[in-house]
């Protein structure tokens, strides 16, 4: 029982918990609407891992929620509240596509330009935020969600301007191609790669279908990087123990409204790098109109939400909410199921991790009633 | 003993355990109707424990309470209270912005048929327990404007108001100032006369001595003894709770004193609410010597840490260090100017609670060498380190480095913290109510430090609401009231009485300092 007790209190255990009740509940909402759940989750699944190319797009979906999961993580860690990861990367988006579009060097250049402009503009949107708390006290939650829209409205006013917009279309003209960070973008289409990919049948599927791009490796460094920067620095030291007790923090002279500052443009400039990754590696390459918020951001929140704050964590809650998204739309285009179940499988899951709490308690009773037994 | 009706609270065979440990075994306790029990113990021997089971908080795991000599079955603090049994926490559960008369009410508010709070009648019925038992509080002062001391009161008068016959007060002098302590046992003396039973929560044994009938000593878990304390001294109390003997007065030679280390000149800081709080106060503090400052909470002493920690602002005068001027710069830059500071809330401002011990010993030092090059932790220095610092200040359980602070009890908290202050070899340490909270073996351990390093020639500022502690520990006296000091004394040169006039805002006749 003690064990148990033990499992049920590591994160992750609540994590798969409450993924299992995600499933359930959904589930339950399928056989209301008259539809086989399983037949459903089968075409989930198939739409996540039937073909190479299939697992290849689950990847390339996750990796900017991967790194806007690590965004709003970093500023979890020490106890702010980055809502505005959806702007920081709008923003970014905008400035990388504008730059992208009217810069053309070589692409050793080009490709640490645009991505050190996404991290910068995701880290100014950032530090807007930053300030104002360090400054006047604001709250970020406040701020962020004004910078969201300010984002949006910003990024729809850029694209219609005449100096990017494309004619006949809803966006911009996309980036140089130079600035593509894809695998091997010219030479998968040249003959000699085409040659080579007849030989290996999934790899041609994956290379030649989808847009294999190197974010999911940057994403993975960056969990890393993050890692590092939280556990193993000084400043990452000072950060999370501004995040744990600010007043004890301030006692002994770390200079707390710094490391807010600090840490709300990293937040950000991840933020910012995701956006970079997305209009650098996959089509169509440019921005468009915005009717409402891609929820890049928000579903970051649901991403760190799930990992606890973790940031390996964030890797595969954030492969997870991929998979979802883009194994959804499978589920209607087979059973004709609305893919809007998916959105309330992940509602749920977020929704039983919100209430993870629960299964500590339990498994402190548990603990508790084997102790009086004892 | 027999189970009788002579007797309010009878518990037999009382154990509980929590995991594997086990705080309370076996812990038999007999309270006479009409008297004053008091539960001595140090901190975590099972006082609390018990009286949270005679409370209804926790169940034990085994033993029976008998309440006037019959079985009762006390499942929550609900049932406590019907069967008579009211409890005053050391922390006060009072709405902060309501009146005296509704936190006295609430939770059991006399209504019309309509469902209507009757004010009328409750006040009546409020005033009734007020003039009976002779307690001084205004039914409509709010509870944010009022003192600890009478918020206490509130806390009792709320027991009483529930009809409760038998009191257990938890702690129930640590926050209060001597004369407060004086009116308590006032109160305590006369609810006894009118019949009630109080058992008294305490390891201060003074107080014992002056208000209880009856003396029950806890140690880890077992029933050690009961005792008459007017027939028994300090020593012998204080040696049955800690288990060895205990020296009570502080060893120390007589202060050498040096050069001035450390000087405030007509120093004005504001509180909260932009009154002056430290109104013109100056004060030195010499090299090896303890000068300690008596007086009142909230006469700006919490201000005055927090300006010299320079976390307040100083509206005027000058804070110096080593002839430095410090006032209203940076906390970093007091730190670097050798100020070391144990707070007086070793939860909110001493510790990162969720921090392991070695990264709370590390706090003012983690981007100093050995603990980090080039802004990467070394976590072998820091595990050297620490573990040093947990062997030499004997922080228990040994082992600890990697655990959280949290986990550790009040009392090892404390040690963590004065092992981190003393060795950042401050020249002014400044020791806020070092020992709030702590048992008699932990508070001789504390003192013994402080001595020891105004020995080594440090400066320190002690500042304490414990007129006891400044009077036996400090080289010199200060005491502070309204933000000034009022009067400054010579070890030896001024009694209690004296120096309680001067916290009570009396004036200074004749006293030369």
């Amino acid at each position: 029982m003690q064990l148990t007790a033990k499992i049920l209190k590591k994160p992750i255990t609540s994590a798969l918990i409450s993924v299992v009740f995600g499933f359930l509940v959904a589930a339950v909402v399928l056989s209301a609407a008259g539809y086989n759940p399983w037949q459903a989750f089968g075409a989930l699944f198939s739409g996540m891992f039937a073909k190479p190319k299939y697992f290849s797009n689950v990847i390339i979906k996750a990796t900017p929620i991967i790194l806007t999961g690590l965004s709003v993580a970093f500023a979890f860690k020490t106890s702010l509240f980055n809502i505005g990861a959806e702007g920081q990367y709008i923003f970014a988006a905008m400035v990388v596509t504008l730059l992208g579009m009217k810069l053309n060097m070589p692409a050793v250049l080009q490709i640490p330009v645009l991505v050190l402009a996404g991290i910068a503009a995701g880290g100014i949107w950032g530090g807007i935020v930053g300030i104002l708390k360090a400054k006047y006290g604001i709250h970020e939650v406040i701020t962020s969600i004004m910078l969201n829209w300010i984002a949006l409205y910003l990024s729809n006013y850029v694209v219609n301007l005449q100096a990017f917009h494309q004619p006949n279309s809803t966006g911009t003209y996309p980036i140089n191609t130079s600035g593509y960070v894809m695998l091997l973008p010219t030479w998968k289409y040249s003959d000699s790669g085409k040659a080579f990919l007849k030989r290996i049948p999934w790899l041609k599927e994956v290379m030649l279908k989808t847009d294999v791009n190197f974010g999911i490796l940057v994403a993975v460094l960056m969990a890393v990087l993050m890692w590092f920067v939280l556990y193993r620095t000084t400043k990452g030291f000072e950060m999370r123990a501004v995040g744990l007790n600010r007043d004890a923090a301030e006692f002994v002279g770390i200079n707390v409204n710094r490391s807010l500052l600090e840490s709300m443009v990293i937040s950000g400039a991840l933020s910012g790098l995701a956006a970079a990754m997305s209009v650098m590696g996959m089509a169509p390459h440019n921005i468009s109109t915005l009717a409402a918020f891609e929820n890049n951001g928000f579903n970051g929140l649901s991403v760190a939400f799930i990992a606890g704050g973790s940031p390996v964590g964030c890797i595969f809650a954030g492969l997870l909410f991929g998979g979802f998204l883009y194994g959804g739309k499978n589920v209607q285009s087979e059973i004709g199921a609305p893919s809007e179940i998916i959105d309330i499988m992940i509602g749920t899951i977020v929704f039983f991790v919100a209430l993870s709490t629960v299964i500590s308690k339990i498994a402190d009773r548990l603990a508790k009633g084997d102790a009086s037994h004892a | 003993m027999e189970i009788s009706d002579a007797y309010a609270v009878q518990m037999r065979g009382i154990t509980k355990t929590f995991g594997s440990f086990r705080a309370l075994d076996h812990v038999d306790l007999d309270v006479k109707k009409g008297t004053i029990h008091a539960l001595l113990g140090e901190n975590g021997a099972g006082k609390s424990t018990l009286m949270n089971i005679l409370y209804g908080f926790y169940k034990a795991d085994g033993g029976d309470i008998y309440l006037n000599g019959r079985k009762v079955r006390i499942k929550d603090p609900n049932t406590a209270i019907k069967h008579g049994i009211g409890m005053v926490h050391q922390h006060f559960m009072l709405v902060e912005n309501f009146t005296v008369m509704q936190n006295v009410i609430l939770g059991s508010e006399v209504t019309n048929r309509l469902g209507v709070i009757d004010n009328k009648k409750a006040r009546e019925k409020v005033m009734g327990i007020v003039e009976q038992y002779g307690f001084s509080v205004d039914p409509d002062a709010k509870i944010e404007d009022i003192s600890v001391g009478m918020q206490q009161r509130v806390e009792i008068l709320k027991a009483l108001y529930r009809g409760v016959d038998i009191l257990i007060l938890d702690e129930p002098t640590a926050v209060l100032t001597p004369q407060e302590i004086e009116d308590l046992i006032g109160i305590m003396h006369n609810l006894v006369k009118n019949g009630k039973t109080i058992i008294l929560i305490t390891h201060k044994l003074k107080e014992i001595r002056q208000s209880s009938d009856v003396c029950t000593i806890i140690r880890r878990g077992k029933l050690i003894d009961t005792v008459n304390p007017q027939k028994v001294d300090e020593e012998t109390l204080a040696e049955k709770m800690v288990g060895h003997s205990v020296k009570l007065i502080v060893d120390k030679t007589p202060a050498q004193p040096g050069e001035t280390v450390f000087e405030i000149d007509n120093l004005s800081v504001k509180d909260r609410r932009g009154l002056e709080a430290v109104n013109g106060l100056s004060l030195k503090v010499h090299k090896g010597e303890i000068l300690g400052i008596a007086g009142v909470d909230g006469n700006g002493q919490e201000e005055l840490v927090e300006a010299v920690m320079c976390l307040a602002k100083a509206e005027n005068g000058t804070i110096k260090i080593n002839g430095n001027e410090i006032q209203n710069t940076t906390p970093a830059n007091a730190v670097k100017n050798k100020i070391s500071t144990i707070p007086e809330d070793r939860q909110r401002r001493g510790l990162v609670m969720n921090f392991s011990c070695e990264q709370n010993m590390i706090l003012e030092k983690y981007n100093q060498p050995p603990f980090s090059k080039k802004g990467i932790l070394r976590n072998g220095e820091v595990r050297k380190y620490t573990s040093e610092l947990i062997a030499d200040y004997d922080i228990r359980p040994s082992g600890c480095e990697a655990m959280p602070a949290r986990g550790l009890s009040g009392g090892n908290q404390q040690k963590l913290i004065i092992a981190r202050e003393i060795s950042n070899d401050p020249d002014l340490l400044i020791a806020v109510q070092p020992t709030r909270g702590l048992d008699v073996g932990a508070i001789e351990y504390v003192h013994k430090m402080l001595v020891r390093e105004r020995d080594k020639g440090k400066a320190i500022l002690l500042i304490s609401l414990e007129l006891d502690e400044v009077m036996s520990l400090s080289d010199t006296i200060a005491v502070i009231y309204g933000g000034k000091i009022a009067g400054t004394f010579k070890q030896g040169q001024a009694d209690e009485k004296t120096i309680g006039l001067l916290m009570a805002g009396g004036e200074q006749n004749a006293v030369n300092s």
